[in-house]
C-alpha cells in the first residue's frame, strides 16, 4: 500500500518518534557537506503549490534533491485552476506521469485527502487551509527533542492566531500525542470554535501562557485579519499578546521561543527576542530539511 | 382509466382502493366489478403521495444538473405526486414567462404535477419586488428568494405586506451574510478539526427572528425554509404559541446528519443551511415530533459531479433528495419511534397541501387519486448510481434505510 503523509492525527507515535530519530542522521549528512545521497535515486517527486510559500517549498525541494530524486516545480495560478484544470485531473496527470511523490500545499483544507484518494503516487501534505501542516509540526517536535532530549513532559505555549493556523492545529495534535502538555493563548476573535475540546489548554492570560512553558511558539498574525476587524489594531495586538524579554522572564529556565516564520518582526515578537539565543527559528528551517528527508525517505518505502 | 388497488394497508387497514378517473371512487375490503389495471397491494402501504414544497428542477438554464423531465421522473420515483420548484434559474423565475413555460413544460413532460414558486425580488437581488402577482396569475403557488436571503428588512417588510393582498406564501431563506463570512460549513469542532469555515447557528437564527418579528408586526403568514438549527426551532416554537403566523419547514438531511459528515471532505456533504451538530439534529426530531415544524421538504438540489468534484470550497451546495426523503424520514423518524407514519404523512402531505392551498395530501373516498405505496418493511441501501434524477450526489448513498416507494400514482395514472 502507497505512503500518504496527510495529518498528525492519523500518524502513529512510533512512526514520529521513528522519522524524528532518523532525521538526527539525515542532520548529520546535510552538516557533512555530503548532500548527494542516493536514496531516492530513479525516484520523481513534484512540489505541487497552490498557495505562495518560500521556505516550505524549497525545504521539500531540497530534501528530495539530497535524497537523490528528481524534483519537478509547479505553482497553478488560483485563477487558472478555477477556470481550468479541476484539482483531480491535475493529480491524475501527474499519477499517469509516474510520479512517485506528490507534495502539496493548498488554500482549502482537504485537498491533499482528495488528490490523494484520485492516485497511485504518496502525497504529502504540505499545509491545507486551515486544517494541518504535519511536517511543520515533525520539524517543530525535532527541534525540541534536539533542544529538551524528549519531547514529553514539554510544556508548550502557542500563542497567536490559532484559529486560522494549521501550524498550531498540527502541533497541538502531534505535541499532545508525543506526551507534551500544550497551551494556546489568543483573543477570542483568533480562537477556533470547539478549541475547549481540542488536546490542549486555553490560557486566559499571559501569566497562565508564559509561567511553567519551556517552549513558546509564536504563529503569523495576517495582517488583514486586523483589516477584516478581528483585533482592533497591531499596537493593541503586540500589547498583549506579543512575546517579549519581560514575558520570557516567566517562562522556565532555558526556554525557548520558536516561530514558523516567517515572523512579523516586532508583532507577534519582539524584535530583540528574535535575535537572542532563546529564539530558535533559524535552526528550525534546518532541521525542516532533515525532517522532509526522513519523511520523503518514509513515504517512497525507502526503509522500514 | 381505472386502477384497482387489492389488498393494500390503508390506515392500518387491510382494503382495497379503486380509482375511477382522476379520483379515488371507493376504500373498502373486496371491491369487484372491472378495472384497466389492478395492483396487487399486498405487504404495500398506501399514502396519500407526498408534496415536496421545496425542490430545485434547474431549467431553465442548468439542465445539466437537472431538468423539468429528470426532476419530475425522480420526484415520482420518490413517491412525490407534486413538487414546488424554487426559482433560482437561468434566467430567474422573476416573471410570469418563466412561470408559464415552467407549467407548460411539466405538462408536455405530464409526470408529477409541478408548481413554480416565483421570486420574490428581480433576479433574486433583494432589490425590487418581482410582478407577484402576476406570477401568481401565471400558476405560481408561492414566493421565495431561495438560495439568497432577502438581505435588507425593509424589503421583506413591503414583500411579505404586499403578498399579503394576493394571500401569497413567502417562503424565507433565512441566512445573514455578515456572518456567513467565507463558511462552508457548520462552525463548531468539527470545522475546527477539519480545518474548514464554519457558519455559525446565529446566521439563519437572526434571519428566523427577523421575519418572525415581521409577520407579527403585519399579521401575516411567513414560511421558513429548511430550518437546522435547535436554536431556529425554539424560536418558531414560541412565535407559533403566541400566535405568530409562521410555518417551517425541515429537510431529511436534518434528520439523518450531521456534521460529522464533513470530516472526510466528502463534497457531496456540502449545503446550505450545513447539517449541523448531533444537538441541533435532536432539536430538529422534537421540532417534527411537537408541531413546531409543520412540513419536511427535500431542498432537492441536484448539481453535476463537476460542481462537486472540486475542493471543499468550490464545491456547490446542495443534496439530491427526491429519492431519498422518504426512506431517510421513515427510518429515522417512524422506525425509531419519533413519530408516527400517520404523522410523516402530514408532514410530508397533508401540511404542505395545507400550506399552499392544494387539494391534495389526504386519502379518501371522493378525494384526488394521488397515491404512493410504500413497503414498509423493506430494508436497502441507497444507491446513487439508480437515481433517475440527474444529480447522484448525495452524502446517503450506501445508508441503510427502511421504507421504499413502489409506486407512485398521481390523479389515477401511475407515474412510477
Amino acid at each position: 500500500m502507497k505512503r500518504d503523509f496527510l495529518t498528525m492525527a492519523d500518524t502513529p507515535i512510533e512512526l514520529i518518534e521513528s522519522l524524528l530519530e532518523r532525521a538526527d542522521f539525515m542532520k548529520q549528512k546535510i552538516a557533512s557537506g555530503n548532500k548527494s545521497l542516493d536514496i531516492l535515486k530513479g525516484k520523481s517527486m513534484v512540489t505541487l503549490f497552490y498557495e505562495n510559500s518560500t521556505r516550505t517549498r524549497c525545504s521539500f525541494e531540497d530534501a528530495g534533491k539530497y535524497l537523490g530524486a528528481k524534483v519537478v516545480s509547479i505553482s497553478p495560478s488560483g485563477s487558472s485552476v478555477k477556470k481550468g484544470e479541476s484539482l483531480i485531473d491535475t493529480a491524475v496527470t501527474l499519477d499517469k506521469m509516474m510520479t512517485d511523490v506528490i507534495v502539496i500545499r493548498h488554500s482549502i483544507a482537504g485537498a491533499p485527502a482528495i488528490i490523494a484518494k484520485h492516485t497511485k503516487a504518496s502525497v504529502v501534505n504540505g499545509g491545507d487551509g486551515m486544517h494541518a501542516h504535519p511536517t511543520q509540526a515533525l520539524l517543530d517536535m525535532y527541534t525540541m527533542r534536539e533542544r529538551f532530549g524528549q519531547i514529553k513532559g514539554l510544556e508548550v505555549a502557542i500563542i497567536g492566531d490559532v484559529k486560522h493556523s494549521r501550524v498550531a492545529q498540527s502541533n497541538m495534535v502531534g505535541l499532545s500525542k508525543m506526551g507534551a502538555k500544550v497551551k494556546v493563548f489568543a483573543p477570542n476573535t483568533l480562537l477556533p470554535k470547539g478549541i475547549e475540546n481540542q488536546p490542549c489548554k486555553v490560557c486566559k492570560n499571559v501569566e497562565e501562557a508564559f509561567k511553567g512553558s519551556d517552549v513558546i511558539m509564536g504563529l503569523r498574525i495576517q495582517l488583514e485579519r486586523q483589516q477584516k476587524g478581528l483585533f482592533p489594531s497591531i499596537e493593541e495586538y503586540n500589547h498583549f499578546y506579543g512575546v517579549s524579554m519581560e514575558r520570557m522572564a516567566m517562562a522556565n529556565k532555558g526556554a525557548i521561543v520558536m516561530h514558523p516564520g516567517p515572523a512579523n518582526r516586532g508583532i507577534e515578537v519582539d524584535c530583540d527576542v528574535l535575535d537572542s539565543e532563546m529564539c530558535l527559528k533559524d535552526e528550525q528551517v534546518t532541521n525542516g530539511v532533515a525532517t522532509r528527508m526522513a519523511l520523503l525517505e518514509w513515504v517512497t518505502g525507502s526503509r522500514g | 382509466m381505472s386502477i384497482l388497488i387489492k389488498n393494500v394497508t390503508v390506515n392500518n387497514q387491510q382494503c382495497d382502493i379503486a380509482i375511477k378517473g382522476n379520483r379515488v371512487e371507493k376504500i373498502a375490503k373486496n371491491i369487484g366489478g372491472k378495472y384497466d389495471e389492478v395492483i396487487d397491494g399486498d405487504k404495500l402501504t398506501a399514502l396519500p403521495a407526498f408534496i415536496d414544497m421545496h425542490t430545485h428542477l434547474r431549467e431553465p438554464g442548468y439542465e445539466y444538473k437537472e431538468d423539468i423531465e429528470s426532476g419530475s421522473r425522480a420526484a415520482v420515483a420518490g413517491g412525490f405526486s407534486t413538487v414546488c420548484c424554487m426559482p433560482n434559474t437561468k434566467p430567474v423565475t422573476d416573471n410570469k414567462y418563466i412561470v408559464k413555460y415552467i407549467v407548460d413544460r411539466a405538462k408536455e413532460v405530464n409526470l408529477a404535477k409541478v408548481y413554480p414558486i416565483g421570486a420574490i425580488t428581480v433576479g433574486l437581488k433583494g432589490e425590487m419586488m418581482a410582478e407577484m402577482g402576476k406570477m401568481k396569475e401565471a400558476g405560481a403557488i408561492a414566493m421565495s428568494d431561495d438560495g439568497q436571503p432577502v438581505s435588507t428588512a425593509q424589503m421583506m417588510r413591503l414583500a411579505l405586506e404586499y403578498a399579503k393582498d394576493y394571500d401569497l406564501l413567502l417562503c424565507s431563506h433565512c441566512e445573514e451574510k455578515s456572518l456567513i463570512n467565507e463558511g462552508v460549513v457548520n462552525e463548531g469542532e468539527n470545522a475546527t478539526k477539519a480545518g474548514l469555515k464554519g457558519i455559525p447557528s446565529a446566521a439563519e437564527d437572526i434571519m428566523i427572528a427577523r421575519d418572525i418579528i415581521l409577520a407579527e408586526m403585519l399579521d401575516t403568514k411567513v414560511h421558513i425554509c429548511h430550518v437546522s438549527t435547535a436554536s431556529g426551532v425554539q424560536l418558531i416554537r414560541e412565535a407559533k404559541a403566541r400566535g405568530v403566523k409562521v410555518s417551517c419547514e425541515t429537510c431529511p438531511h436534518y434528520i439523518a446528519g450531521t456534521d460529522e459528515l464533513i470530516l472526510d471532505y466528502n463534497t457531496f456533504s456540502k449545503v446550505n443551511p450545513p447539517m449541523r451538530t448531533e444537538k441541533d439534529r435532536q432539536a430538529i426530531l422534537a421540532g417534527l415530533a411537537d408541531g413546531t415544524i409543520d412540513v419536511i421538504a427535500t431542498d432537492h438540489a441536484p448539481h453535476s459531479l463537476e460542481d462537486k468534484n472540486v475542493e471543499y470550497n468550490y464545491a456547490a451546495n446542495g443534496i439530491s433528495g427526491l429519492e431519498s426523503a422518504f426512506a431517510l424520514s421513515y427510518t429515522y423518524l417512524v422506525d425509531k419511534g419519533v413519530i408516527t407514519l400517520d404523522k410523516l404523512v402530514e408532514l410530508m402531505s397533508k401540511r404542505p397541501a395545507e400550506l399552499l392551498g392544494l387539494e391534495a395530501g389526504k386519502l379518501e373516498e371522493g378525494g384526488l387519486a394521488d397515491i404512493t405505496l410504500v413497503d414498509l418493511n423493506k430494508k436497502y441501501a441507497i444507491d446513487a448510481k439508480s437515481f433517475k434524477s440527474k444529480g447522484k450526489n448525495t452524502p446517503f448513498d450506501g445508508w441503510t434505510v427502511k421504507g421504499k416507494v413502489v409506486k407512485t400514482i398521481v390523479e389515477g395514472q401511475i407515474k412510477y
